[in-house]
């Protein structure tokens, strides 16, 4: 128990960012997400970021076992998790060893020294132990022995086991960190309560050891005490931590109410979508139907089977589903059925990063399918707003007779941040194209005049019998029809059926400035990451950046051009080679779209992001 | 409204106004008009019939029924077909499909639809040939089988139908002959009243690529002596004369001639399709001589709708969320003033 270099004085922060590492099997995850709520509901803004291996339990103290979650909590507007970290907590070296390079010089780090033996210190390749060969000079080291202070702190609660007392280590830094920030515990206590609803002995284990960490920070005076961060400046109204993958399942549930049709789900396991498969099949009591299908192709054929039925139809995979899924697709455009496809990006091309972030699917969301298929395409851009697309993704399949692809990505699925929530009354009006009434020379494609939506007769009408199918239909009678000049028509229609869809979106705005120097382009999960940076060079004085983010891909706003002409910069920063990029270059010609990409798995950091604003004003 | 009794159907209610373009002289056009004919008799309102299918000849198959249907994508009609049952419990399900579209690259969902008997019907048209892409070797070709991609014979050896979805699960097995009608409208009106997944295999003769491959059970000539046609509770009786029939001689069938060796019709075995244990069933499906026709095995059993329902009236019946929004402020929430 030594700790060294630590000042005492008083600090009262806008804005703190923690991380805790570990074993992927140490409970990192339940230990960020448990601080991240209390804080929350404390009244401050967060952001989360949880970064953990593909394997479940990688063998114990290995490097690539590490598993992290970081928060950023604040008095002021978050919408990152943030890049460098004030805190860090270390369960062992492999952990220290491949987070270090995070931390903030002269900011705090704590461990637990007993995981500092020999075994994981040569698991993690340190050739001498970080704690005491000097390399840790700069920074506020607390050694801790939580290992003993925990065994110590259950030798009189009966029938634990040493795997579960080893296990509830992590509750101890949690205790720590607890008071060290002026956080309550009981929030915590009340998450025992209620998880070991049946079991009082975990309970009362999780509870002393927390309680153990918040006295042994109080106890030793060596730890400040003043890190104080007041609650922040937020709109007034109810709110909930929420991940984005939980938010997309609501939304989808709102939206069903709204439209008052069935929710269908047709899905099969794949990282890091499959949370909202957990979250719908919860939800039989509003009577989802959610079918755990034997493949990705089934999950969406079983989908697109829905929607001929009638229901509110939606597929959820990643992008290795997503190429699997793309025939059918092509048939429910064929066949202009209602349906969305949610897919949570993650890094490619194959397995690739599994629990990684890329936005490396645009262009297969655009164009991955065979023949000109067309269809809607829009991206959440945090996790509440997850929430929001969602039901406007469902909202647009079903007044446009079409599918959608909702993209999301790894980082805003598995991110949390507040949720003013939203009621179902809240949600806007859906009106699909459901049709029930016999009308004379009825055909299955005739369209609505505006928006050449087709109609939607669906099975269990008397006298709209029809069928439909992936052959080419003709344009009147819907029946199948291989005439050339049929065909070229219906291509036709297809595209000006998605290309109307933009009278029906909001117009694009721009933040910071409407007009100027350079204009920052981003799309999708990395909202948070580039208003921020802009943000902040805007509070630096650089007044003349504009920031435009796109939710609404296919197709675009309608002001897009107009809004692009309005500065003689453009850079569009994106998480993959360029691909939005690419799109915007064909689309508006005229202009000069200069790019920031980055491919590493990993969201932007805002310290590159100012760089290169910088650089290009 | 009119109760379907009073609606009277006829087979042309059922007719589509699409003109039929099968080659002539393909059974395709027995299993239609057979369909077309019986679907009257099972007392379903037309509105509540959804025919879907994959790819290949047989997946044409609702474009010429006036009913709701989809023609979908190779192989993967299993998929629709669940997705339309699961979002309207209330409607008549069929599937049309071939040995291709089912066996070869819908196999994955083939398997998995009967394992989960869903209450909803699937035809197969077995021919044995890939037809519409003009007389490549199938799933069920034999060995040996000259075809256009494998001229010097088929090396890949077949899957018999009725195995596959035996070891699937399948609870309702029936084959039939692509020129037996009769029989065939008798089959399909029994899978339509099956609570399950019904898989009716139709040895579908294909004029053009494997034309007569089944004449050797099929034939008129031949068809009650190479064929025995079984009836659940009916002794397991065939032959033009009705005097040959099967028994059980330690762990396989044996046919036996009634009157000889001091056999009697006591000794012969009755059908039992309802039986849960596939033992038999599996018997009577892989016997060459003589082949089993009928519905071979029509065990009830719960079906996955019935699972899934039972479920949510439970759920239902212990939450107290009624609408989205109950769910919306439950857990933990917090005020911002």
């Amino acid at each position: 128990m030594i700790a060294t270099k630590i000042k005492t004085q008083p600090e009262v922060l806008e804005a703190v960012v923690i991380r805790f590492v570990g074993d992927s099997g140490d409970g990192m995850q339940l230990t960020g997400t448990q601080f991240s709520d209390t804080s929350a509901m404390f009244g401050n803004d967060i952001a989360t970021f949880p970064n953990y291996p593909a394997e479940i339990r990688a063998p114990q103290g290995s490097l690539y076992g590490v598993s992290g979650f970081q928060v950023h909590i604040g008095s002021i507007e978050v919408s990152t998790p943030g890049d460098n970290v004030d805190l860090l907590v270390a369960m062992n070296p492999a952990a220290l060893k491949t987070n270090l390079y995070a931390l903030k010089p002269g900011h705090t780090l704590v461990v637990d020294i007993e995981a500092f033996n020999k075994k994981n210190l040569e698991k993690a390749e340190y050739t001498t132990n970080p704690l005491e060969d000097g390399s840790l000079e700069n920074y506020r080291v607390i050694q801790v022995d939580m290992t003993s202070l925990t065994k110590e702190a259950l030798k009189d609660v009966a029938g634990l086991d040493n795997k579960t007392i080893s296990r509830s280590k992590n509750m101890f830094s949690l205790g720590m960190i607890y008071w060290m920030y002026n956080r309550s515990t009981d929030h915590t206590i009340e998450f025992f309560n209620s998880k070991f609803k049946n079991n009082t002995n975990l309970i009362e284990a999780n509870t002393k050891v927390l309680n153990a960490g918040y006295y042994y920070a109080e106890t030793l005076e060596l730890i400040p005490n003043s890190y104080t961060i007041s609650p922040a400046k937020m709109e007034s109204g109810t709110y909930r931590i929420i991940m984005g993958n939980t938010a997309m399942a609501w939304g989808f549930l709102a939206a069903a109410e709204k439209s008052g049709l069935g929710l269908f789900l047709g899905s099969y396991p794949i990282t890091p979508a499959t949370d909202i498969l957990h979250e719908l099949v919860k939800h039989k009591h509003f009577g989802v139907k959610a079918f755990q299908a034997e493949d990705e192709i089934a999950g969406i054929t079983s989908a697109i089977g829905a929607a001929f039925a009638g229901d509110l139809a939606i597929t959820t995979t990643s992008g290795p589903g997503l190429a699997l899924k793309g025939e059918a697709i092509g048939l429910a455009i064929m066949t202009e059925l209602p349906l969305v496809i949610v897919d949570v990006q993650r890094g490619g091309p194959s397995t690739g990063l599994p629990t990684k972030t890329e936005q490396s699917d645009l262009l297969q969301a655009m164009y991955g399918r065979n023949g000109e298929s067309p269809l809607i395409v829009i991206a959440a851009s945090t996790p509440a707003n997850c929430f929001n697309f969602a039901f406007e993704a469902a909202r647009l399949a079903l007044e446009h007779m079409t599918p959608v692809i909702l993209l999301s990505d790894g980082y805003i699925a598995n991110g949390a941040a507040p949720w003013k929530i939203q009621t179902v009354a809240d949600m806007p009006e859906i009106k699909s194209n459901k049709i029930t009434e016999i009308k004379e020379n009825w055909h299955p494609y005739d369209r609505d005049e505006f928006t050449l939506a087709r109609n939607w007769a669906v099975p269990g009408t008397p006298g709209l019998e029809h069928r439909i199918g992936g052959l080419e239909k003709d344009a009147v009678t819907g029946n199948i029809s291989y005439e050339p000049s049929n065909h070229e028509k219906m291509t036709k229609i297809r595209a000006a059926k998605i290309e109307r869809v933009k009278f029906n979106i909001p117009d694009l705005e721009t933040e910071f400035a409407s007009e100027g120097d350079l204009l920052v382009i981003g799309w999708g999960g990395t909202y948070g990451s580039l208003h921020s940076a802009v943000k902040q060079m805007n509070d630096e004085g650089y007044k003349n950046i504009g920031f435009a983010h796109f939710n609404y891909i296919n197709p675009m706003p309608k002001n897009t051009e107009e809004i692009l002409s309005k500065f003689k910069k453009i850079v569009v920063c994106e998480l993959n080679s360029g691909q939005f990029a690419s799109i915007l270059k064909i689309k508006f010609s005229p202009f000069e779209f200069l790019q920031f990409n980055k491919i590493q798995g990993l969201p932007f950091a805002n310290d590159d992001l100012i760089q290169k604003f910088k650089e290009l004003v | 409204m009119e109760t379907i009794a009073e609606k009277n159907y006829t087979p042309k209610d059922f007719t589509s106004n699409q003109e039929v373009r099968w080659c002539p002289g393909c059974d395709d056009y027995v299993i239609l008009r057979t369909m077309q004919k019986v679907l009257p008799e099972m007392g379903v309102a037309k509105e509540d019939v959804v025919f879907v299918s994959g790819i290949g000849c047989s997946s044409r198959f609702p474009y010429y029924m006036e009913t709701y249907g989809i023609h979908s994508i190779h192989g993967r009609a299993p998929g629709i077909a669940t997705g339309v049952k699961l979002a309207n419990p209330n409607l008549s399900v069929w599937i049309a499909t071939g040995d291709g579209d089912a066996m070869a690259i819908g196999g994955n969902h083939f398997i998995h639809i009967l394992r989960r008997n869903i209450d909803l019907n699937i035809i197969l048209f077995n021919n044995e040939i890939y037809g519409l892409t003009k007389g490549q070797f199938s799933p069920t070709s034999s060995i040996g089988q000259k075809t256009k991609s494998s001229p010097y014979g088929n090396t890949q050896p077949p899957f018999s139908p009725g195995e596959l979805a035996l070891g699937a699960q399948a609870r309702f097995f029936a084959r039939v002959g692509g020129n037996s009608p009769k029989e065939m409208g008798q089959i399909f009106i029994e899978a339509h009243k099956f609570k399950g997944t019904s898989l009716i295999e139709v040895l579908q003769n294909c004029v053009i690529f494997n034309d007569g491959c089944f004449d050797h059970v099929t034939d008129k000539e031949v068809k009650e002596d190479k064929q025995i046609f079984l009836e659940h509770g009916k002794p397991m009786i065939f032959g033009k004369n009705k005097d040959r029939g099967l028994i059980l001689k330690g762990l396989k069938l044996e046919v036996v001639t009634i009157g000889e060796n001091g056999i009697t019709q006591e000794d012969i075995l009755v059908h039992n399709a309802k039986e849960q244990d596939p033992t038999l069933h599996q018997m009577l499906v892989r016997q060459e001589y003589p082949m089993a026709t009928g519905v071979i095995r029509s065990f009830n059993d719960v079906t996955f709708e019935e699972r899934e329902n039972a479920l949510t009236a439970q759920v239902k019946a212990n939450s107290s969320f009624t609408k989205a929004d109950d769910l919306f402020f439950s857990g933990e929430t917090y005020e911002v003033k």
